[in-house]
């Protein structure tokens, strides 16, 4: 049974969805109550995981391993690998949690193609997990772009007004990210078949691998990767798709969206682009004299503040809640580029709260949405005089999203700040006026919807939260109480996965540093016997003509 | 050792009593409501004195920082650590840990006091307010927050409470959200605060990036172990880091504009937020954090300037303003600048000495104003006042005694404590600072000149109220006006507490408190001031100066009385008569918050150009909509122009002359010839073939 539960978590939504596929299609209720439940199942069944996995917490490597590398198309070395650490665990956690509640959100917001509706969200979800279930890179390649599609249609049919643009845009960006990241792991595969011999996608084999291409190849190993999940994340100046997006899909697919998709960026580069490129992210190299990794920290620095700047600027809430996304993200992957254990925990546990606190606020928007069906903020006023309870559970996620001590925002923020101030404490001060502007937004947002009487007489007769819109917000409030108030067993998940993997850019980066100066044949002979015959890459591979200037620039 | 060990359940009593609001408040009626918050708070006081008792055993007068641990808040199992500066590798940890001492003891006693005092004093005041439970529930979470932030033994819980004042202040000020002013005043407070408190969090992950630690025994262990010069560049920094962090919550220049703006909320929230306790949390932060401050000269002195900066620029806009709060807020700002003063200058315990006889005599004169507003039915204008000294008598007998403490009159409470500090500016055990001395100086003129013009207008001269509010006029509640007079009876003895040595007194509380300071001072000191400070041969100095403030007092108060105690309908102010530019600069605050909303919020255009952050965020939307955006427009634009011409490519050119082309060549010409060769017709293949033979008989016979 053990070894088996990621797969029951993985496919418990896409039974449902085909279990959706044979019930008629005016029965709309039934419908919904499969779909929620299969969404509820699948939460719950994922909560033994939790148990399971804590007593393995401090275990090094990937645990609950199933099968063995290469066993689905053994022919090209494809393989159904699925394993997690305390990084992906987490993720899965938020992943059905926020699968679970974004379902549970949509009972009366959607009318229209209700059974195409739940099918898609609940392939989605499939997908969603298994991207950060994968070990192996074809499959992994599998999921990611199977998550696209769902998420095309429900943008694209469910959506608002605009909502064809919005869609196409989301789809051929990311496709264009996807397009270059394929390319990278097709290079990684054949690089890894020259070395070694074994065609294979299994990522652990890679992992051994990839870090020996050297630097003129891996640079643009690194950019196609980099582009690929920053479109993703979005990082500044790859993100004009998501306000368009958010403001276009409807409110689950907006949750689901910026809670658990824009995570598949942040995670491809903690999985990925740190273990895989070592000799890029340490690399003295420069472009127009800032390093390759001050470029991305750079991107991340610039995120913060101008997501924020134009967050404040906005009319439309949603797209304020967009763009704010934009500037939390900017604190995650200004975590992960640190090349700290500590800022790469903080940028993890803040993926985690940015799941929870900007799902949140997806949720708040769609039910003003629902009631009013204008996202505008000139529209509103003085709604906490209509909807108090709500007022109260939006200022809880609004001070959750700004950073408020006691909550789980300012966990992820200062752990991440204290990680950046390891690598160097002026990044850290170019972070800080993003926590000012998160509040200038936030409260002026709440100011101008919440306070002041109501004048617009349309918003005289709001009703206050029905008690399933209560249970929608309650998992996410207690979350955030949670990690703001005892974030220590997230620090204990994580601190295994967040050490190794900073290990290994240490151990890697500094293994090829004395290998560059040993004379050719022999530092052939470190990259491993095997390495005979015609190769593309492995002379090179050797590291002598071409890395050895560049790394002891 | 009961209440010792248990001393995390402080900040819980109020906890629970927040809690009980959010969940049932709107419930229950307004007898419960008092009972478990005003219980709650006074069961806090209760359990906090019992711990101090115990405390003074355990300590025994070393003054030895009793801590208790309850759990690891922030980090892990210990594997998760980053690198100091020195290249060493730290534990990230902050504890949610708890730390007595005598300093944390003294806010500890008064916050839960003058707390519990106002809990009281609001049941009457909110009695006829709506969302009374909500009144209370956020005083409640105030009381939590401030016993969070007091009694953490390391910066990050510290923060927790830091933040949680902060959102308390916001959410009181913001009480009576209908009107615009107050959810502006909230905003305004929590954003400048955020400010703050950005400095506030960078200056504590500089000391831990530096120390290794969150924690103040540690921090305090090692800045005291002479590893670190006087001077350090990085302590510096963090010092002034941790200062930004005071200036906000404290309401110091430039951070202090939104006190006076803070005013908009209920009085009760004016008296225990905005006057005694929370704005003195940046005094506490300093004090706490003396022994970094110590080792950083260079923040010592900015403190020491911006404080007395900001008493005498204050209580210049205080002579002016006619709104009674306004004038106490503005008085709040400058008094505070004197408690920076007086920690810039070195002395620590004088200024928490200050913190302390303020409390008692600040709130007064808030919870005081408020039982007048609610005389006035309402009314803040002193000019709309007058002549109320016989119609509410406790009121007007307990804010004299305030006045009269506030301005330094002997032998109340104001007067040790604002003597103290003047006498430590002047020469202090870092030095001597005449100039900050004399600052401080003119300030006690003002500060009796504003505090008597304010006595004079509300309850002397003649009335100025019209006379429907003139008939309402009635002296408050029991309620109210007990807390007045406990207040009032601490305002005059507070400072018997510290009667300094050149008196004949023994200040105790400085004694009480020196193990927290003056180990820092014994370490570091000797270097730069060789000299004890307080001797003998200066106690004639020292008599002279207390003789030259108390005359200030007189003197600020008589020119008070001359133009203010027949003040009538249509009174003038002196400053307006005598320098009417300078009293426009006063009466709109130096027009300082003009300033910033051209400069910083871009609330305010400057011509047609919008600056700060609205500006900043006008121009990246911009940038963003028509720039990045337009790119990806762009792309797309370009990709269906390629596509449209290609489509013209392949329709006109390819399957045009290329494809379709040769199709249509053979269609007419070459088809029909072609035709001539497959017609089906049998007759005249055999004819052409007969033709054909007969041809190449013909050729070969002629050949």
């Amino acid at each position: 049974m053990q070894s088996h539960i990621l797969s029951i978590i993985l496919f418990t939504p896409l039974v449902g969805a085909l279990i959706l596929l044979f019930v008629p299609k005016e029965n709309k209720d039934a419908i919904r109550w499969i779909a929620n439940i299969f969404a509820l199942g699948g939460f719950l069944i994922s909560l033994p995981l939790v148990p399971m996995f804590w007593a393995l917490r401090f275990e090094p490597g990937f645990k609950f391993l199933e099968g063995t590398a290469n066993n689905w198309i053994p022919s090209i070395g494809a393989g159904y690998n699925l394993g997690i650490d305390g990084i992906s665990f987490l993720l899965i956690m938020l992943t059905t949690l926020l699968g679970w509640i974004s379902i549970l959100s949509s009972w009366t917001a959607i009318e229209i193609r209700v059974k195409e509706y739940y099918v898609w969200f609940l392939v989605l979800q499939t997908g969603m997990l298994g991207v950060f279930m994968a070990l192996d890179f074809f499959l992994f390649f599998v999921f990611w772009e199977a998550m696209l599609v769902p998420m095309y249609l429900l943008i694209g049919i469910w959506g608002g007004p605009n909502k064809l643009y919005a869609a196409i845009k989301f789809f051929l960006y990311t496709l264009l990210g996807s397009v270059l990241m394929l390319l990278g792991i097709l290079f990684l595969y054949f690089h890894h078949h020259t070395v070694t011999g074994v065609f294979t996608f299994h990522i652990p084999a890679l992992y051994q691998t990839a870090p020996l291409i050297p630097f003129h190849y891996a640079i643009w190993l690194f950019v196609a990767f980099f582009i690929g999940f920053a479109i993703k994340v979005p990082m500044f100046p790859f993100h004009t798709w998501l306000p368009d997006a958010h403001v276009e899909a409807p409110t689950a697919g907006s949750v689901i969206l910026a809670g658990v998709l824009l995570k598949m960026g942040t995670y491809g580069f903690v999985r990925f682009s740190l273990p895989f490129f070592p000799q890029v992210l340490t690399s003295p190299a420069t472009f127009l004299n800032v390093t390759i990794r001050g470029w991305v920290i750079g991107l991340s620095l610039v995120g913060i503040i101008y997501g924020a700047l134009v967050s404040l600027m906005q009319k439309d809430m949603k797209k304020l809640v967009a763009y704010s996304s934009v500037s939390h993200l900017g604190f995650c992957t200004l975590g992960i580029f640190v090349l700290v254990p500590l800022g790469l925990a903080g940028s993890v546990l803040q993926q985690v709260n940015h799941g929870i606190s900007t799902g949140a606020l997806f949720l708040i928007v769609g039910i003003l949405y629902e009631r009013r069906h204008t996202r505008e903020i000139a529209e509103y006023g003085g709604i906490s005089n209509v909807m108090p309870l709500y007022a109260t559970i939006t200022m809880i996620m609004f001070l959750s999203s700004m950073g408020l001590p006691g909550l789980n925002g300012f966990i992820g923020e200062v752990t991440i700040l204290q990680g950046t101030f390891a690598a160097n404490w002026r990044w850290a001060v170019w972070a800080a006026p993003g926590i000012v502007l998160a509040a200038a937004y936030l409260l002026w947002l709440y100011q101008r919807v919440f306070f002041g009487t109501v004048t617009n007489p349309k918003n005289e007769k709001l009703h206050d939260l029905t008690p399933r819109e209560i249970l929608t917000f309650v998992p996410l409030i207690v979350m955030a109480l949670w990690i703001g108030v005892y974030p220590k067993p997230f620090f204990q998940i994580l601190e295994q996965p967040v050490n190794q993997i900073v290990q290994t850019i240490h151990d890697k980066s500094s293994a090829n540093a004395p290998v560059a100066p040993v004379p050719a044949p022999q530092a052939a002979a470190v990259v491993g016997p095997k390495a005979v015959g015609p190769k593309i890459i492995g002379p090179k591979a050797a590291g002598t003509n071409s890395t050895v200037p560049k790394a002891s620039n | 050792m009961f209440f010792l060990d248990h001393i995390w359940l402080i900040p819980l009593f109020p906890a629970f009593g927040a809690a009980m609001m959010f969940f049932f408040g709107r419930r229950l009626q307004k007898a419960t409501v008092n009972a478990i918050c005003v219980g709650a708070v006074v069961v806090a006081f209760l359990f906090a004195c019992f711990t101090v008792v115990e405390y003074t055993h355990f300590a025994h007068g070393t003054g030895r920082p009793l801590e208790k641990i309850v759990y690891t808040w922030l980090g892990g199992n210990g594997h998760l650590n980053f690198l100091k500066k020195d290249g060493t590798t730290a534990s990230f940890n902050a504890d949610a840990g708890f730390l007595l001492d005598p300093l944390s003891s003294i806010w500890l006693l008064f916050v839960t006091g003058v707390g519990m005092l106002i809990h009281i004093y609001s049941v009457g005041y909110m009695a006829h307010e709506g969302g009374y439970y909500r009144f209370f529930g956020y005083m409640n979470l105030f009381m939590f927050s401030m016993l969070t932030l007091i009694l953490a033994n390391n910066y990050m819980l510290l923060f927790v409470g830091w933040e949680g004042v902060g959102l308390c202040s916001y959410l009181l000020i913001g009480f009576y959200f209908h009107r615009k002013s107050a959810t502006d005043a909230a905003n305004k407070a929590f954003i400048v605060n955020r400010i703050g408190d950005a400095g506030f969090i960078l200056g504590a992950l500089t000391l831990s990036w530096y120390l290794g630690s969150f924690r103040f025994t540690d921090i305090n262990a090692l800045a005291h172990s002479g590893h670190f010069a006087i001077g350090d560049p990085v302590l510096t920094i963090a010092a002034l880091l941790l200062f930004v962090g005071a200036c906000g919550k404290s309401a110091q220049l430039p951070l202090y504009v939104w006190l006076p703006d803070a005013m908009e909320g209920p009085t009760p929230v004016s008296a225990l937020i905005h006057a005694a306790t929370m704005v003195t949390a940046g005094v506490y932060m300093v004090a706490r954090s003396n022994a970094v401050f110590v080792l950083a000269p260079t923040a010592m002195k900015t403190v020491a300037i911006i404080g007395a900066l900001t008493a005498v620029f204050a209580a210049s806009i205080g002579l002016v303003q006619n709104d009674i709060k306004r004038v106490l807020a503005y008085s709040t700002v400058s008094q505070l600048g004197y408690m920076f003063l007086a920690l810039g200058v070195g002395a620590f315990a004088a200024g928490v000495f200050h913190v302390f006889t303020h409390a008692f005599f600040k709130a007064l004169l808030f919870l005081g104003a408020g039982s007048v507003i609610h005389a006035m039915s309402g009314e803040q204008d002193m000019r709309n006042m007058g002549d109320l000294r016989g119609r509410i008598p406790t009121t007007y007998k307990t804010m004299l005694i305030a006045t009269l403490a506030i301005a330094g009159i002997p032998p109340l409470a104001g007067f040790f404590s604002k003597d103290e500090i003047l006498w430590q500016a002047y020469r202090s055990a870092y030095g001597s600072f005449p100039y900050l001395w004399l600052i401080g100086f003119g300030t006690a003129l003002m500060t009796a000149f504003y505090m008597a013009r304010l006595i004079f207008l509300t309850f002397y001269g003649q009335p100025r109220m019209s006379h429907e509010v003139e008939h309402h006029i009635h002296e408050s509640p029991k309620s109210m006006t007990g807390p007045l007079v406990v207040l009032a009876i601490g305002s005059v003895c507070a400072g018997w507490l510290g009667v300094p040595a050149s008196l004949g007194g023994t200040n105790a509380f400085g004694k009480f408190l020196e193990p927290v300071f003056a180990q820092e001072t014994a370490a570091s000191v000797a270097p730069t001031a060789p000299q004890e400070p307080a001797g003998e041969e200066h106690r004639g100095l020292e008599w002279m100066l207390m003789v030259l403030s108390v005359v200030a007092a007189v003197v600020g108060g008589g020119w008070a009385y001359g133009y203010y105690a027949n003040a009538g309908k249509g009174y003038t102010e002196p400053i307006a008569v005598q320098a009417p530019p300078l009293y426009t600069a006063l009466y709109n605050k130096w027009f300082v918050d003009e300033a910033y909303d051209y400069a910083f919020t871009g609330r305010r255009k400057i011509g047609d150009v919008r600056l700060g952050a609205m500006g900043a965020g006008e121009a990246s939307s911009w940038f963003d909509a028509k720039i990045i955006d337009g790119a990806v427009n762009d792309v797309g634009w370009v990709t269906r122009a390629v596509a449209t011409l290609s489509k013209w490519w392949d329709k006109w050119i390819i399957d045009g002359p290329l494809v379709n082309g040769p199709a249509i060549l053979c269609r007419f010409p070459l088809s029909p010839i072609a035709r001539l060769f497959e017609w089906g017709l049998v007759q005249w293949y055999a004819l052409v073939m007969v033709a054909g033979l007969l041809g190449f008989g013909v050729y070969y016979v002629w050949k």
